[in-house]
């Protein structure tokens, strides 16, 4: 069997769960004999993706393949654009300018600025090119390519999955990492609201990371239930030795949030909750790892609610700062106001790191071991911060029970869903 | 010549209302919770299962017999919540064929923890039992029947029982029988009950349960499972929780159907009868000695006490409580002693089991909380203000 996968990002290049979620479930394929041929927006540059320039980008439209070396089944095929996930077309403009502003630089050349270069085109109208322009070269690269599937991942690969599934008549699976309404709350953005229907509609099936995520499906988007299957995600277990002394003074209890800050992300209440907190207890710290387009106003919050001191923004963690960050902490808390799955939590408890966890997640249906409260509910986020600090037992219990049950939690039993799913698609067809 | 003794567990928890850090006052328990449960499981069970006994009682003119534990804080709540539920307990009372047995008045694991609290806690409920229904208990059963042979020689110290009542493990037994009298190791004597509990399950968890080879159970099936007793034991002791009736056994699993014509089924042969503990323990000398050095309890598949006490979270909460005994008795303080006491209701820490969890079983049963860890946290909070008041207290005295 043979897929032909589109994604948004891959490791190195990764800003979020997605890319993460893309390489388990590949590398999970692999091992039971699919092989994938994935095709992901290659980033020209990126404040995150600091390995980007191993892939040395050719001119401005090209596709490099290149292979893993511990993927035998996988190929990659990388397209330059500066497209990126969790993005909005304002944050996209503002890359455009600032990668030809560079480009300008290097070749001496005369354009200005992206306005000029697009007409003054509507800044969605921008981004929505961009889409449709992985979409032709994605279409472009299938045509010299043998497969049974298209599998899409998320909203940006689904005009090309669309297109590729049409021009080849194999059957197409979207999969939902994340919905418009996760990301925007009520606010959506109905560009890619429309494009994210169009590609479920279009899909044979759909696969949700989430329950959560599979009733946003049927109620937001009307896609019958009948084509929508659950596929949760799974964790790679940290196999790694453990790290030599982090220097952080452990006289201080740690409370880490880590993800991207942004209104999704539940910032604020892990703030107000953090304030709550400081109310009895003194000697703890709140490290945010992360960044988004409300870090600035969670600063501000912080200095407002008056735990500045207390209160500590990292910026985006990659790799090893990331599980030298976990060591350290005493307590995770993900606060998501909407959160399709959540990866970072298995993560956390990967590194005996307890979480408390966000109701509103698809990750609480697969979790137990995990201390569990409504995002809004800041008192009670508060009361079970200081009960996992202040009671040693609890913490330990839910360490080493959440750390056991991450362990069941596999990305072979991912993908061997999935291909479960494949072969479903194919019988019908 | 089996004589049937059947003993019925009436308890109901204290459930504690949701209590964060931030709370500072000394409402630990949620009335309105306990006051809807209360009541609706008196409608669904213990109210018509007692009329239905009291019919039985009537009907068979003292030959049907039945024992009861009720504890302590379960009278305290029909007092407030269901006095209906008193009187229908005080006319069964009246009828005398029915015997009240006696243990710790909070349901606690007290015997574990502190022998002073252990003893005051059953005087407590034995003057209970003999202000509301004139009987004096002469039968001793622990919380969750957990037992040892130390607990036999406290009990039998006392001086006041004449029987205790545990589980007939099958790791106790070996190639023994449940179904005869038997005497605790190091006792002279008190003699010991010990529970059928494969005949027990049978009507307390299997009776509805569709998947068992002898479902549906009848009245005249189980009558004749009785008689294949005869010639291999005294007595079968059919004890489970009363709850069994019209909650854990709906009213529509037919489980009072059951029970209505099970003494009709029993008593066809005419070598069977229904005896009381008391009386089976005057009728019948024990057959053997029974060695049990560590704890038993009718608990689970292990029947042991890790329900209770098998993670860090419950052996910690029960440590931190009664560390504080002797501070809270030092007050004087009735109320602050009785909260305290309330909080040693076993039940506290079976919500904090991490055994079940993942399957989601019997553990799930009642308890009010979405996890173990909400239960702990909540807990501890309320011992941590419990510690307090104490200090409060022990400032301004």
């Amino acid at each position: 069997m043979k897929i032909f996968m589109l994604g948004w990002e891959f490791p190195p290049f990764i800003s979020g769960g997605l890319g993460t979620a893309c390489y388990g479930l590949t590398k999970a394929l692999d091992q039971l004999g699919i092989s994938v041929t994935f095709v992901l927006p290659k980033i020209v540059d990126s404040e995150y993706a600091t390995h980007v320039k191993l892939l040395t980008p050719g001119s401005q439209v090209s596709a490099a393949s290149f292979k893993f070396g511990e993927l035998k089944n996988v190929k990659f095929h990388a397209i330059d654009s500066p497209l990126q996930p969790y993005s909005t077309p304002d944050v996209y403009q503002q890359r455009i300018e600032e990668n030809l502003r560079r480009k300008q630089q290097i070749r001496g050349g005369f354009v200005s600025s992206a306005s000029q270069l697009f007409g003054g085109m509507h800044y969605s109208g921008d981004m929505y090119a961009e889409v449709c322009r992985y979409a032709a070269v994605a279409a472009g690269l299938a045509r010299d390519e043998q497969f049974d599937i298209v599998h899409a991942h998320d909203w940006m690969t689904y005009p090309a999955g669309i297109a590729v599934a049409q021009m080849s008549g194999k059957p197409l699976i979207v999969h939902i990492h994340s919905t418009e309404f996760d990301r925007s709350g009520e606010h959506v953005h109905q560009m890619i609201y429309d494009i994210e229907r169009e590609g479920m509609e279009h899909a044979d099936k759909v696969i949700a990371v989430s329950h959560y995520t599979r009733s946003i499906i049927i109620s937001r988007y009307g896609i019958s239930g009948d084509k929508v299957e659950v596929v949760h995600n799974g964790v790679d277990l940290n196999d790694h030795w453990p790290l030599a002394e982090t220097g952080i003074n452990k006289d201080e209890k740690i409370v880490l949030f880590l993800g991207r800050i942004t209104m999704q992300k539940g910032p604020e209440y892990f703030l107000r909750a953090a304030k709550k907190v400081l109310e009895v207890m003194d000697n703890v710290k709140f490290v945010m790892v992360g960044s988004g387009d409300l870090m600035y106003r969670a600063v501000e919050m912080a200095a407002e609610l008056g735990i500045g001191h207390k209160v500590l923004f990292t910026g985006f963690l990659h790799g090893e700062d990331v599980r030298r960050i976990y060591r350290s902490a005493d307590l995770y808390v993900m606060p998501s106001v909407s959160e399709p799955f959540g990866i970072a939590p298995l993560e956390a408890l990967d590194n005996d790191v307890p979480v408390i966890i966000s109701k509103q997640s698809g990750v609480s249906e697969v979790l137990r071991h995990a201390l569990k409260v409504d995002f809004w509910d800041v008192d009670e986020i508060a009361n079970k911060t200081v009960a996992v600090l202040k009671y040693p037992p609890l913490e330990m219990t839910l360490r080493s029970h959440g750390n056991f049950e991450v362990r069941k939690l596999r990305w072979k039993d991912s993908a061997a869903k999935c291909v479960k799913i494949y072969e479903q698609t194919m019988v019908a067809v | 010549m089996p004589s049937v003794c059947f003993y019925f567990q009436v308890h109901q928890p204290l459930r504690l209302r949701h209590y964060t850090v931030f709370d500072k006052n000394d409402q630990y328990f949620d009335d309105y919770k306990n006051a809807f449960i209360c009541r609706k499981v008196a409608n669904k069970c213990y109210l018509p299962t007692n009329r239905l006994l009291l019919d039985i009682i009537r009907r068979f003119e003292g030959r049907f017999k039945v024992a009861y534990s009720i504890t302590g804080v379960l009278l305290e709540q029909f007092q407030r919540f269901s006095p209906e539920v008193m009187s229908t307990f005080d006319a069964l009372a009246e009828t005398g064929c029915v015997e009240f047995l006696a243990e710790t008045y909070y349901h606690s694991l007290s015997f574990l923890y502190s022998r002073d609290e252990f003893i005051e806690q059953i005087n407590k409920h034995v003057e209970a039992i003999d202000r509301f229904f004139g009987q004096k208990p002469k039968i001793f059963r622990n919380t969750e029947l957990i037992y040892n042979n130390d607990l036999a020689a406290l009990i039998e110290s006392m001086g006041r029982f004449d029987a205790i009542m545990t589980e007939g493990a099958d790791h106790i037994l070996g190639y023994r029988s449940p179904n005869f009298i038997y005497r605790p190791k190091g006792c002279s004597k008190l003699k010991l009950l010990l529970k059928n509990y494969s005949l027990s399950d049978d009507i307390a968890f299997r009776f509805s349960n569709r998947d068992w080879p002898q479902w549906p159970l009848t009245a005249d099936k189980f009558a004749r499972w009785i008689s294949d007793v005869n010639g291999n034991g005294n007595v079968v002791n059919l004890f489970m929780d009363y709850e069994t009736f019209g909650e854990h056994q709906w009213a529509d699993t037919g489980i009072f159907d059951f029970m209505r014509h099970l003494p009709d089924e029993i008593l066809k042969h005419p070598d069977n009868n229904f005896k009381t503990p008391s009386e089976v323990v005057q009728c019948y000398e024990p057959a053997d000695t029974v060695d049990v050095p560590h704890i038993i309890s009718w608990a689970d598949t292990e029947r042991d006490i890790s329900a209770w006490l098998g993670n860090a979270m419950q052996s910690n909460a029960i440590h931190e409580l009664y560390r504080l005994e002797k501070r809270i008795k030092k007050t004087k303080d009735d109320n602050i002693i009785a909260d305290w006491r309330r909080l040693q209701v076993s039940d506290h820490f079976y919500y904090m089991c991490t055994k079940y969890f993942a399957d989601g079983d019997v553990h799930k049963y009642f308890n009010p909380y979405d996890s173990p860890y909400d239960s702990y946290i909540n807990f501890m909070n309320i011992l941590d203000n419990l510690h307090s008041r104490c200090f409060k207290h022990a400032c301004s005295a």
